[in-house]
């Protein structure tokens, strides 16, 4: 059984403010972290590997130094890791993002099962998953919330999270899954497996390894979309401030309730 | 090949550059300033510091877009029953159609549901394209895929929009990438340009920005939006607009899932559906005092819900969040009961249309989006609150 899980490097805070005046982003932090919706998704891995066997690799894309990532994944267990990083790929969206990883998984050899994060907390899209499964060409289900089974190397079953209603699906290999928070819960990284992988290699892919060459498939030459600008979220105007002793606020607050009709009389 | 490039005598402190990077992509090392491939191209650089950093445009060539006319909206439905955010997204694709002289098209899918068709001829769709196949009976994503192919090639138009459902956010981005074109997630804005560029706009980095997105050089051009985020149109009342069957060969609807069961969740009343909303934020202390947050909701008739730190203690269900990673809500009337006001809760409820606050700290960010900004403590307010409400007896609830 041989699975990828794809990651991502994320800021390690979503805390960024916009410079009003000048439309410059302020960060508090410069810190970074693995997405962590991405955990779910490698917990989910090494729950089926410990149980079928196999191997569980994990790719990436980003730019050097998301090779943290990467280590990080093998400190929980995974066993081979690649790194897609190239200036060639920058500036990509969502489209160059998934066809680029589609890329560099065709490189990795075959595989039975692929598992995404529910979505990334920088880009908030959930939408790199169902896109790099459309590049490979299989199917995919999206908000699995619970694998029921895995049946030698053919088909697993899961449970796909509707909403409204819980569907079941039987799907063949290979395929994608993007699995839902929650699904299970992430193990810690080990430190021991810290020591055994300090020396281990992580694997880097450019352009120039990837089976389609032309670059205009990639970065911001392949991406349709484009950021015209980013600007601070509007404000609404505070209409009313009120202080008091927590009885008169109690109060008044009933009042209000009343005069708009959600309290009756 | 678009890029940026650095003229590097041109910068005064370059040490200082990278700060003013968001994604971390301008790098200075042994005195040269360089672009990493964290690099989104969002020329913050270009505008802050023009005279160092220049971006590079090469033409690419250009996709004829008089031959991509008209709006899609894709219908969201459970066997034939139409999510809601179909009609708000008919709204908005008319409002945009009516601006380019555009039609407005539907796409409806599934099995047995050529009657339910029926009713977007209330909301002022110009003409629905039925796919009605037993193959389409559950939602398996090749089939639906292919049927949403085969919709854009006979129809061509230039704007796709698709409700932000568990079915939209899988199958809008696998047909967007099949026509290998751009898709936008959870716009909260859409316009469009004479020239039938759609602009996007869309909260990024948890909503702690905007961002202002196009897709200049490609079509169809794809959106997903959230439920709630625009108003349904008022149902007309004569219908218009005409029906459409479409047919399409159950061979090219083969798929390699196969769907076992669907089974009816639990009905838990969502927060979304909810009109009055109290919230207990991190100023609620302790896991029992969620009681009071309760009956104060139970009281006004609505539900209650929660900020992501009293999920992640466990004390309150995942399907109350409220937020970004949560879910968008747009409620008649939201209290929020010391809730500071983190920017991803704010761009989950800040469409509610009656906003009040209840927190001990004057300068919460809550207070920038509260019509009723009340400055003083939950143990002390809701208390008292209660006591001035109508106590409903056991029966007026059942």
């Amino acid at each position: 059984m041989n699975i990828i899980v794809c990651i991502k490097q994320v800021p390690g805070t979503s805390e960024v403010e916009i410079d009003e005046k000048t439309g410059v982003l302020k960060r508090s932090g410069v810190d970074s972290k693995m997405n962590p919706y991405d955990l779910y998704a490698l917990e989910t891995a090494l729950r089926i590997r410990e149980k079928e066997g196999g191997t569980v690799k994990v790719i990436s894309m980003g730019p050097p130094q998301a090779e943290q990532v990467i280590r990080e994944a093998y400190m929980m267990g995974a066993d081979d890791g690649v790194l897609l990083t190239d200036q060639k790929f920058a500036g990509a969206d969502v489209l160059a993002t998934a066809y680029t990883l589609s890329q560099g998984i065709k490189k990795m050899g075959d595989f039975h099962l692929l598992i995404c994060g529910k979505m990334t907390t920088d880009g908030d899209t959930a939408q790199v998953g169902p896109e790099v499964a459309e590049f490979l060409n299989i199917p995919h289900v999206s908000n699995v919330r619970k694998i029921l089974s895995v049946y030698d190397e053919e088909v697993i079953t899961v449970e796909m999270d509707m909403s409204e209603t819980v569907e079941i699906q039987e799907v063949l290999f290979p395929c994608l899954i993007t699995v839902e928070k929650d699904i299970y819960t992430p193990r810690l990284p080990s430190f021991k497996l810290k020591l055994r992988t300090m020396d281990k290699k992580v694997h880097r892919f450019g352009l120039k390894d990837l089976e389609d060459q032309n670059r205009y498939h990639y970065g911001l030459n392949g991406s349709p979309t484009q950021v015209l600008k980013v600007f601070p979220p509007p404000k609404k105007d505070v209409n009313e401030v009120w202080r008091g002793s927590g009885d008169e606020l109690g109060k008044r607050l009933a009042e209000k309730l009343k005069e708009l009709k959600f309290i009756q009389e | 090949m678009a890029k940026i490039i650095i003229h590097q005598g041109k910068a005064e402190n370059p040490q200082k550059l990278p700060d003013i990077c968001p994604f971390n992509a301008i790098e200075y090392t042994e005195n040269t300033l360089s672009i990493n491939s964290a690099c989104k191209m969002c020329k913050i650089c270009v505008r802050k510091y023009p005279a160092v950093f220049e971006y590079l445009e090469e033409v690419q060539p250009q996709v004829d877009k008089s031959v991509w006319r008209g709006i899609a909206v894709y219908v969201d439905h459970v066997e034939g029953v139409i999510h809601p955010v179909t009609y708000e997204l008919l709204g908005k694709a008319r409002e945009m159609a009516n601006k380019i002289h555009h039609p407005v098209y539907c796409l409806m899918m599934g099995d047995a549901i050529s009657h339910k068709a029926e009713e977007l001829r209330y909301y002022g769709a110009d003409r629905i394209y039925v796919y009605d196949k037993t193959e389409l009976k559950d939602f398996r994503i090749e089939p639906y895929t292919t049927v949403f192919e085969d919709f854009i090639k006979k129809v061509q138009p230039c704007i796709v929009l698709v409700g932000g459902t568990t079915v939209g956010r899988s199958l809008a981005p696998r047909t967007a990438a099949r026509f290998r074109t751009g898709l936008t997630a959870d716009c909260t804005i859409l316009d469009v340009q004479e020239n039938t560029d759609l602009d996007q706009i869309r909260p990024a980095f948890g909503g702690n920005i905007m961002a202002h997105i196009h897709t200049p050089n490609h079509r169809p051009q794809f959106a997903t939006v959230r439920y709630k985020i625009f108003n349904a149109p008022q149902r007309s009342k004569i219908p218009s607009g005409e029906i459409v069957f479409e047919d399409i060969p159950a061979s090219r609807l083969k798929s390699r899932i196969r769907v076992l069961e669907v089974r009816k969740k639990e009905k838990v009343k969502s927060i979304e559906d909810a009109e009055v909303i109290v919230v207990a934020g991190r100023g609620v202390k302790k896991e029992a005092d969620l009681s009071m947050i309760r009956s104060l909701a139970d009281r006004l008739g609505g539900m209650m819900a929660s900020t992501r730190p009293l999920i992640e203690a466990g004390w309150t269900d995942p399907r109350l969040q409220i937020g970004l990673s949560g879910r968008t809500v747009k409620p008649k009337l939201i209290i929020t009961c010391g809730v500071s006001g983190s920017v991803q809760f704010v761009a989950g409820m800040n469409n509610s249309e009656t906003i009040i606050a209840i927190n001990t700290d004057p300068k919460a960010p809550i207070f920038d989006v509260a019509h009723y900004a009340i400055i003083g403590d939950i143990y002390k307010i809701i208390p008292a609150l209660l006591k001035n409400i109508p106590q409903k007896g056991i029966h007026d609830v059942l």
